[in-house]
């Protein structure tokens, strides 16, 4: 090798690390800089396995360079680009690390050849990426990211219960396919792990409970590492699995319906993360080599065009302040461009021919006809009613036209954003049509390039089919707007965070009431029966206590007391800074233990 | 702006791009059923050789979706704005 290689996530987290020291003039080019330079270095990316690190007794890879990997770290890294570009007027040097961060542990964990390697980066996404949650600063921001954090920390552990337990009994601590069709208990805990962060019900409620609380810019984020790193990871590890073909058009539906029901502009997006990246689970599960790269060409699709809402989202946050459907109303008065772009992203999510759905969702629902799974097939055309319904309808119609029902005051804020967000939309929605319009560009680079080849989604039954199944769902949504049958109204949809929401709640009532009287009773019966006799005991102690102990302690507490001093000057309290310090300390000590065991 | 113009011309004249909406649902039905322009020799099932059939599926699919999620939602699903606030 002449060149050596260089790990993309290593700009970005040195990037991340030099940010705060550049000049003020030259921050916004810097920003956009970086992340460039990451997207440079995957495009010119050699294959082949890189960065082979022997730690202890264990040898971590990296960097496997692969079809499957480059196609993902293509996407990830390109969306980092837009995704800076989108925030580029935040102020705040923090957000923008946390983000690259993110996008550093989403890299690492598709370069990564082992399944430590892999855990490391999994947890790194975990923590940075609740940084985007929490930089929203509201209450409900905070306490959604530390749920979100929490069933991450639960997913992560199962993961690594799982590599210990594979690692374990192959000797191997390789990242390669696990058997599928007699799937051990390791291959089971991992496979938690990876459906957890790839949000398929019931282990789904974090993402619509975390992504709308996020900032503007980083729901936009968001929106496309953390699932489909997991969608990257399902194809590595379990392709061909039958279950997932079960889970994924499940949650195509669960999904829907939700997101039919929704008020909230970011929340039913997210509802549509979880339905289409039930297309992707579906198509790792069907596995044949049209899935395969289904799934991989609905992942990069995916991202442009759900980005591309999450700015229509953020953007419509960012200048009204509100995202529920009920507060707004007749915006493309005042918002047309944004209007157009979540348009794009509407009719792309929803597979319209000539936008990027239509090349990419199609492979699935085809390779799963192509099987024989018919009822599969069906009902996934089934969940794309549904995805047109709300994306390409139910949002452009009642945020953009119906009624008015915006405040004064959100009517007087609201216009279009400021150049780059515009910008970033507009290159997201133009790369949405370039890859529905030219196939070669995406097709080129998924991991079975002859079966992408020979696959041609504009045939003549092809368009018709789904002209007649969009068409006539606008049919019905008008119909059913005219009879005035879905206009949004307030209100909170209850999911399976449900349980710990209020289980959390439970815990503390049972610790306010029946631990609370428990522990009073059982004071009181010690004040009346044991504090005579204590008293005279304690009179001795006392005598001993003054002469023998305080002499020591008095020198102790002294530098305990000096040392405290120092300490508290060096942290500032902030819990979740403290919290975050601690998991990661706990971390790298569990990964050196394993390590080391 | 001239996007906003373009759009304001479309509103001005709903009834006549709701006619034209009519046309092209009419005309993809009448496609659909000519198997010179639409060949159906790859269709998994017989039930998609009838004419317009994706199209009533289409219809009545998002008719059942929208009962469906709205019966969920009604089963207890959909609460007020204020449910988890203490």
């Amino acid at each position: 090798m002449s060149n050596p290689w260089i790990h993309p996530a290593l700009v970005l987290l040195l990037g991340g690390g030099v940010l705060p020291w550049v000049p003020r003039s030259a921050k916004k080019g810097f920003l956009l800089l970086v992340p460039l330079l990451a997207y440079g270095l995957v495009v010119v990316m050699p294959r082949g396995e890189f960065a082979h690190v022997e730690f202890l007794r264990w040898t971590l890879v990296f960097g496997r360079v692969d079809a499957l990997s480059l196609v993902f770290a293509h996407i990830m890294s390109l969306m980092c680009i837009i995704g800076t570009l989108f925030g580029l007027q935040v102020e705040e040097d923090a957000q923008h690390i946390a983000a690259w961060v993110y996008v550093a542990g989403s890299l690492g964990a598709i370069f990564a050849g082992d399944l430590f390697t892999l855990f490391l980066f999994w947890e790194l996404m975990a923590f940075s990426s609740v940084f985007l949650v929490w930089f929203r600063r509201r209450p409900q921001s905070t306490a959604a990211g530390f749920r979100y954090l929490l069933v991450h920390v639960a997913g992560g552990l199962s993961l690594l219960a799982g590599i210990i337990l594979q690692v374990k009994a192959t000797g191997s601590t390789a990242f390669v396919g696990f058997d599928v069709h007699q799937t051990t208990a390791a291959g089971y805990l991992i496979l938690i792990g990876f459906l957890l962060n790839a949000a398929v019900p019931p282990l789904h409620a974090w993402l619509p409970d975390a992504y709308p609380e996020g900032t503007f810019n980083g729901s936009v984020f968001l929106s496309a590492f953390t699932t489909k790193t997991a969608v990257y990871a399902l194809c590595r590890g379990f392709a061909g699995m039958e279950l997932l073909v079960v889970l994924g058009v499940i949650m195509s539906l669960y999904g829907v319906v939700f997101a039919v029901i929704e008020n909230d502009v970011r929340r039913l997006f997210a509802y549509h993360i979880v339905s289409q990246v039930g297309y992707m689970v579906a198509g790792v599960g069907i596995g044949t080599e049209l899935a395969i790269n289904g799934a991989c060409a609905h992942a990069f699709a995916h991202i442009l065009y759900k980005g591309l809402l999450f700015m229509g989202g953020g953007t419509v946050l960012k200048m009204t302040g509100e995202t529920r459907m009920s507060e707004l109303g007749g915006l493309y008065k005042k918002m047309p461009w944004t209007f157009l772009f979540t348009l794009i992203g509407g009719l792309s999510i929803s597979a319209f021919p000539l936008f990027s759905g239509f090349v990419s969702k199609s492979m699935i629902v085809e390779a799963g006809f192509d099987e024989h799974l018919l009822w599969a097939g069906f009902l996934l055309n089934l969940a794309a009613i549904g995805t047109f319904y709300c994306n390409g309808l139910k949002v452009p119609y009642f945020v953009w036209f119906g009624k008015n029902q915006c405040t004064p005051e959100v009517w007087d804020r609201a216009s279009d954003p400021p150049w780059n967000m515009r910008a970033a939309m507009g290159f997201t929605a133009l790369l949405c049509v370039f890859i529905g319009v030219y196939t070669p560009y995406l097709y080129r680079m998924l991991p079975y390039p002859a079966a992408a080849a020979a696959y041609h989604p504009y045939t003549s039954y092809h368009i018709a089919e789904t002209l007649q199944i969009l068409l006539f769902t606008a049919l019905a949504f008008f119909v059913l707007v005219k009879l005035r049958k879905i206009e949004p109204h307030r209100g909170t949809n209850v999911d399976l965070d449900w349980f710990y929401r209020l289980g959390g709640r439970a815990f503390l009532w049972l610790a306010r009431k029946p631990v609370q009287a428990v522990d009073t009773g059982v004071g009181e019966l010690y004040r009346l029966g044991g504090l005579r006799g204590l008293m005279k005991s304690a009179g001795a102690i006392r005598e001993f206590d003054n002469r023998v102990i305080d002499g020591a302690v008095d020198g102790l507490a002294a530098t305990v007391r000096r040392a405290g001093g120092q300490l508290r000057t060096a942290q500032r309290g902030a819990l979740q800074e403290n919290l975050t310090l601690v998991f990661a300390v706990a971390a790298v000590a569990l990964v050196a233990f394993l390590l080391l065991a | 702006m001239s996007l906003l113009r373009l759009i304001d011309f479309l509103r001005d004249r709903l009834p006549t791009v709701v006619r034209i909406g009519c046309a092209v649902l009419a005309l993809l039905i009448v496609l659909d059923a000519l198997p010179a322009v639409v060949d159906k020799a790859h269709a998994a099932t017989a039930a998609e050789h009838l004419p317009g059939f994706w199209s009533v599926f289409g219809l009545l699919g998002c008719l059942v979706l929208v009962v469906l999620s709205k019966s969920i939602g009604h089963l207890g699903v959909s609460q007020r704005e204020d449910y988890y606030d203490e």
